[in-house]
């Protein structure tokens, strides 16, 4: 049986590691609720723009001088995967289940005979793939010591996907991140940058092909601003639901590190008084017997 | 009378999704009046005031700083760089803006073409927003 002394100790440790932890729920409980409302303000933004893509990809394809940036390379050989993780651990499971969403998407393709890719933005996701497929990372993004992630940050990836386009280095590309669904869930999810994903099930039900955009200016001048801005802006909304993700899984584990370290505390109280008694009355039976040889 | 669905986005927040009879947008190349049943366009929008009509009247004014437009015959995308109904502009900020964006095209004299237009673009943008918030 552990001493008093000890006891104490130990109670006294789990109780700061308790006022840790809520503050910790703290912090991250104000940084979501801006998080959150960042991410869920560019949503209707990045889906108009997607939708705008799609038309806009099932009426140029096709055509063979079609942008790269919208219907890729026209091979199917090379996949670089984009994989948006936090920089900083301590959110319970978010890193992993994106890590382990990432691990099998690889697999996956590996088995399909695909070359893989992966560019890995955050921190913690750098740790994890370097780990397992340090052959396959091609590069590494952090945002560590940045207060806010802004759109040039995104503007900054998207430039570097752009460029590795150009040079030919992949033909597909994919992005890999949490969606925020809520508070307590979070999504991986993979969606498909380039070539940009065509609405199939929609082409079919219309009648015949698709009505033929018209262009001011010029088609080529708008794809050619269009697009960079469309990739950016995709990835700009995955950063910022990878961010509120985040803090909300940041929230939840903080949430049940705290009732833990509660219990805790209360299971080691209950010791401690048990071993306090026990002392007392192991102490009062030898006075007694004491007493009682005299 | 027809209308159509107006959707203006900026990447902020969403701004405008509702039925509207006609919609006057800043295109590139001059003001383009939208209504519904229009021929699929794709059009890059300059600074300027998107107008909105229903019932005959003009029921929102909102200054838009650049973008795109979808329009599709039932429906109208606009996807904005930033976008403010008119009301809430400021005379102030746009004075601002009007002489950062001269400083910077001033600046951007000796750059490349590319970017003495995106410049000039920007100065263009602030001039609409100032004329906007004047007329407001």
């Amino acid at each position: 049986m552990p001493s008093l002394k000890a006891l104490r100790g130990r109670i006294n440790s789990v109780k700061s590691t308790r006022k840790i932890t809520q503050a910790m729920k703290m912090v991250a409980a104000a940084k979501l609720r801006r998080a959150q409302s960042q991410a869920e303000a560019a949503r209707p933004y990045a889906e108009r723009m997607a939708r705008m893509l799609a038309s806009l990809g099932a009426s140029v394809a096709g055509s063979p001088d079609a942008p790269k940036l919208l219907v890729g390379t026209g091979q199917d050989r090379v996949h670089l995967l984009v994989v948006v993780t936090a920089d900083r651990g301590l959110a319970g499971p978010f890193n992993t289940n994106v890590g382990r969403f990432a691990r099998h998407r690889i697999r996956a393709l590996e088995a399909e005979g695909k070359t893989v890719k992966v560019l890995s933005v955050g921190r913690k996701g750098a740790a994890f793939l370097k780990r397992e497929f340090a052959r396959l990372v091609v590069g590494e993004i952090s945002f560590m010591g940045k207060k806010r992630i802004g759109f040039e940050d995104a503007s900054d990836i998207a430039d570097r996907i752009t460029a590795m386009l150009e040079t030919g280095e992949f033909d597909v590309c994919e992005l890999i991140y949490n969606r925020f669904q809520s508070v307590i869930t979070q999504v991986p999810t993979a969606q498909r940058l380039i070539p940009a994903p065509m609405p199939e099930a929609e082409a079919e039900t219309a009648s015949g092909p698709q009505a033929l955009y018209e262009y001011e200016p010029a088609e080529e001048e708008i794809l050619s601003t269009l697009l960079p801005r469309n990739l950016a802006i995709q990835v700009y909304r995955a950063l910022l639901e990878n961010n509120a993700g985040f803090y909300g899984s940041q929230m939840n584990a903080m949430d049940n590190a705290t009732r833990n370290a509660g219990e805790m505390i209360n299971k080691l109280t209950l010791n401690y008084n048990r071993t306090r008694q026990a002392n007392i009355t192991k102490e009062l039976i030898e006075i007694i017997s004491g007493a009682e040889a005299v | 009378m027809a209308t159509f669905q107006l959707e203006l986005v900026s990447p902020e927040k969403l701004l405008l999704s509702r039925p509207v009879e006609m919609a006057v947008l800043p295109a590139a190349e001059g003001e383009m009046g939208v209504l519904p049943g229009h021929a699929p366009m794709i059009v890059a929008l300059r600074g300027g005031i998107i107008t909105v009509t229903e019932n005959g009247q003009v029921t929102d004014r909102l200054f838009v700083g650049g973008g795109f437009a979808e329009v599709t015959p039932e429906r109208c995308t606009v996807l904005a760089d930033e976008a403010t109904p008119v009301s809430q502009l400021s005379k102030a900020d746009a004075e601002l803006r009007v002489r950062e964006a001269e400083a910077a095209y001033s600046a951007a004299a000796a750059e490349t073409p590319e970017k003495r237009d995106a410049a000039m673009a920007k100065l263009l943008a602030a001039r609409a927003m100032l004329g906007a918030a004047e007329a407001a």
